[in-house]
């Protein structure tokens, strides 16, 4: 699959801006409510998870992948795409400071492998990273990403 | 070999780095098992497993456990964990 197919426009805020992590993670979480894949809850969950296990999510350089585990919350399972106008400080070790928070939700463990596959493509591929991270509309993040093959 | 990558939830991070662990280990030419698991199970799991993947923040909760504990920056980087793994097991 293609991530555009995961990511209607709803589901993408471009050049956000965000005083902390919680409100780059809250951002995320907005997304995910606006575009039904989540109930308000949900973004509460991710901010505890953070909480309780540290800035883990910061899995790579710039990048913060905000999400709880299935829940009452999780209506469906679907992404949301963050880019942020200035670079927000999570407290993580090596991979500070973010530029992309993606929030995820799922269902259960299993149904979002083919979303996290096309995710680690477009993560992986450097130059289309920075070209999603430079557009500032929620259709150029789309058309962007539906360009990009997988690799 | 067995694997086991550990993230919080069990459903974000994890199953990024077992993907790409799987790629590393192709790329090496190893046979190997990748599972994913959250925090909460990955202590009895890494009791049979060779090796733990996971990030600074989590191998500290994780502590002491049999396999060794391989701790990655950046889950994204296939080459990172080829390399760490390498210098592992060889």
């Amino acid at each position: 699959m293609n991530l555009a197919d995961a990511l209607p426009e709803t589901a993408i805020r471009t050049l956000a801006r965000a005083e902390d992590w919680q409100a780059a993670v809250r951002l995320a979480g907005d997304r995910l409510v606006a575009s039904g894949v989540t109930s308000d809850a949900y973004t509460g969950e991710m901010l505890a998870a953070i909480d309780e296990h540290g800035p883990y999510i910061v899995i790579a350089p710039g990048f913060a992948l905000a999400h709880s585990r299935p829940s009452p919350a999780v209506l469906r399972t679907g992404i949301s795409w963050v880019s942020l106008a200035e670079p927000v400080p999570f407290g993580h070790a090596v991979n500070d400071p973010v530029r992309l928070v993606v929030g995820l939700a799922a269902t259960d463990h299993d149904g979002h492998i083919e979303i996290m596959s096309a995710l680690a493509g477009v993560l992986a591929d450097e130059s289309a990273l920075e070209a999603l991270l430079a557009a500032d509309s929620p259709a150029l993040v789309r058309e962007l990403l539906a360009r990009h093959a997988p690799a | 070999m067995k694997i086991v990558a550990v993230c919080g939830m069990g459903i974000g991070t994890s199953v990024l780095l077992k993907m790409n662990a799987e790629k590393a280990l192709r790329a090496m030419g190893v046979d190997g098992d990748v599972e994913a698991a959250d925090i909460g199970v990955a202590r009895g799991m890494a009791r049979t497993a060779d090796v733990v993947l996971t990030s600074d923040d989590l191998a500290t909760e994780i502590g002491d456990v049999p396999a060794t504990v391989i701790v990655i920056d950046n889950f994204t980087d296939v080459q990172e964990i080829t390399d760490k793994l390498t210098a592992q097991i060889g």
